[in-house]
């Protein structure tokens, strides 16, 4: 782990010297997130993301144990004990609040750090494990936060839970038996809700390991960085602790003053209205619609209206919908380009703002009702959410100009800001 | 205990090259995957339906109240069933249309029971995204056939309660039942 210079771990203490012999907790803590590892000089505020994503995890688990105090995952109490939780319970109100908005923070910071991943080639070897495990991350977070809408009991959590549970129906022969076996019963019921509810409450932890391999992954080459040129070098890196700690901490500050203003002036602006009625297995809302970040994944799923030989389009809807997310854990080899930074690929570059729109667009349609134009309109930016991953990338890859790359990081830097005396002398390493 | 063991490797190496330790890992390790499947097994099918939602697997329905033109919205497994008394008009209207044609091909004959065809008996979840259809209450929007409607996407079944508009791909579904006495019903 880390470069051959990285700075080494000395406590002079003699407890912390103890402590070190026998169980080197804190030498490890140095290693990955202080001193001792060394970061790349040149990052930039995108890299933020990832620490902003494990502070949300953090949100999460601490706002989750609360409400789960104070919960009843049983479906004759579950919505009142909830809204109790709102009135009654002392400072109940933040709790549900910050764990609600802290999902949807949760998922804003995860699609700004893949995107940011998506644009600087952070996929590519030897980072593709990296990436893997943050596919990994990204599914357990929307199988979680599935689970914990459903929860509340409120009329979007049951009928959620019954849509996307129906989804599983779709499957030939084996679909129905196996709708019946995830809800414990024919509908979503008592039993759904619990089971719900000790997932809910485990998964986050499942993520937080699999968050300890994705840093792990991530230390034995080191981070990449804007330019995406790897380090070659001492005078290209700084270490983690004072340098990202306190760049990290500044993300942070500006993170908690968003999360703030949505948490203390808006706090119901994501959710909706129809989750403050109690579920009714008799009565479906005029429009069922999942939580936003779940909208591009909502649309494509709706994209498919039509039968296609003989598979029926509601399975084929299916299909498309996991499919677009499987896609992702083979775009390292399907982007076959050996430039990283989507900086020095002009072409790419162009077809990444695209494919941002694209998403946008996708989440737009699938929050909106399944009527003219959004059908269509999310079948085009379906098919193209598609084409980018399995024909464009892979086009670019092979046709494009890259732009000339720089040396060295601490050559691109110098490039931008000018050298200090001490700087100018550097040698590389190599 | 070195010595030993190297005697003991030696001597069994000579079996035909199978030695006496291979079966012995073999059976362990298989005697132990069958208990590890038969520990799998009840930890899967705990999450099957349980002894007492089972229970309320069937309903039974009593018919006596609905008259010709009404319908009633009760629940079967927690979800709505719908069970409508046709009047002579809705049959007829029914049976005028010619099964083939439809997008789910029934007859009215194949959705009811022999002999009582005015009884419709089906679920009230759409066929499309598992929304309650409107028709079965008191002035509800019955649809442009008749039957129900669907506020979610604007499916239209007809009075044998087929999908004749919308995007719902079936016919409501009729669960199994049978009539028990001549007014009252067991669903499931």
């Amino acid at each position: 782990m880390g470069f051959p210079w990285a700075e080494q771990y000395a406590p002079k203490h003699p407890l912390m010297q103890w402590i070190d012999e026998k169980l080197p907790l804190p030498r490890f803590v140095y290693n990955a997130i202080g001193a001792g590892y060394p970061v790349p000089r040149n990052l930039n505020f995108f890299w933020n993301f990832g620490v902003l994503a494990g502070f949300a995890l953090v949100i999460q688990i601490v706002t989750g144990v609360i409400m789960a105090m104070h919960y009843g995952a049983n479906d004759l109490v579950a919505f009142s004990t909830v809204e109790q939780t709102m009135r009654d319970v002392n400072a109940g109100w933040l709790m549900r609040y910050a764990h609600a908005n802290g999902a949807s923070f949760f998922f804003i910071v995860v699609y700004i750090h893949i995107f940011r991943g998506l644009y600087f080639g952070s996929y590519k070897a030897p980072r593709e494990m990296v990436w893997l495990l943050g596919l990994v991350i990204f599914l357990l977070m929307m199988a979680t936060a599935f689970m914990g809408y459903v929860l509340p009991w409120g009329q979007m959590s049951y009928w959620g839970a019954k849509v996307i549970t129906g989804l599983f129906g779709a499957i030939p022969v084996v679909g129905e038996p196996i709708q019946t076996w995830l809800l414990g019963g024919f509908a979503p019921g008592n039993a759904a809700l619990n089971r719900f509810f000790s997932l809910h409450f485990l998964l986050p932890f499942v993520i937080a390991a699999v968050v300890i391999l994705h840093i792990w992954a991530l230390h034995i080459p080191g981070s990449s960085n804007p330019t995406g040129v790897e380090v070659k070098g001492p005078q290209d890196t700084v270490p983690f602790h004072p340098y990202y700690t306190a760049k990290d901490g500044f993300g942070l500050g500006v993170f908690l003053i968003c999360f703030s203003v949505l948490l203390f002036f808006a706090p119901n602006f994501l959710g909706h209205p129809d989750n403050y009625i109690e579920a009714n297995p008799l009565s479906t809302p005029a429009h069922i619609v999942p939580e936003w970040y779940f909208w591009p994944f909502y649309a494509i799923l709706r994209a498919f209206t039509v039968d296609f030989f003989f598979i029926p389009a509601k399975l084929l809807g299916v299909l498309a919908m996991f499919a677009s997310i499987l896609l992702l854990f083979f775009l390292p080899w399907l982007d076959t380009s050996p430039v990283r930074s989507g900086r020095y690929r002009p072409t790419f570059r162009k077809f990444w703002w695209i494919l941002l729109a694209d998403v946008a667009i996708l989440g737009y349609c699938g929050g909106a009702p399944a009527e003219e134009p959004f059908v269509m309109i999310s079948q085009v930016a379906a098919a193209y959410y598609f084409a980018h991953f399995l024909i464009i990338l892979p086009l670019i890859s092979r046709f494009e100009k890259p732009l000339p790359l720089p040396g060295s990081i601490t050559e691109a830097v110098l490039a931008k800001y000018g050298a200090t005396d001490g700087e100018a002398a550097a040698v590389p390493a190599e | 205990m070195a010595s030993v063991e190297t005697t003991e490797t030696e001597g069994l190496a000579g079996e035909d090259g199978v030695r006496r330790r291979d079966f012995i890992n073999i059976a362990a390790v298989s005697f132990a995957s069958a208990g590890a499947v038969a520990v799998v097994v009840p930890l899967v099918n705990q999450m099957n339906p349980s002894a007492d939602v089972l229970a309320l697997a069937s309903t039974e329905v009593d018919l006596s109240s609905i008259q010709p033109g009404q319908a009633i919205k009760t629940t079967f497994r927690s979800q709505p069933l719908f069970v409508r008394q046709l009047t002579p008009k809705e049959i007829e209207e029914a049976d005028k249309v010619d099964a083939s044609t439809l997008r789910d091909p029934q007859t009215l004959e194949e959705r009811t029971v022999d002999g009582k065809k005015q009884w419709l008996v089906t679920m009230g979840v759409c066929t499309h995204l598992g929304c309650v259809p409107l028709g079965a209450g008191e002035g509800e929007n019955k649809g442009e056939y008749g039957g129900y409607f669907c506020p979610c996407h604007g499916s239209s079944y007809d009075t044998a309660a087929r999908i004749r508009k919308g995007p719902a791909p079936k016919n409501l579904e009729v669960p199994k039942f049978s009539f028990t006495s001549d007014t009252a019903i067991l669903v499931g």
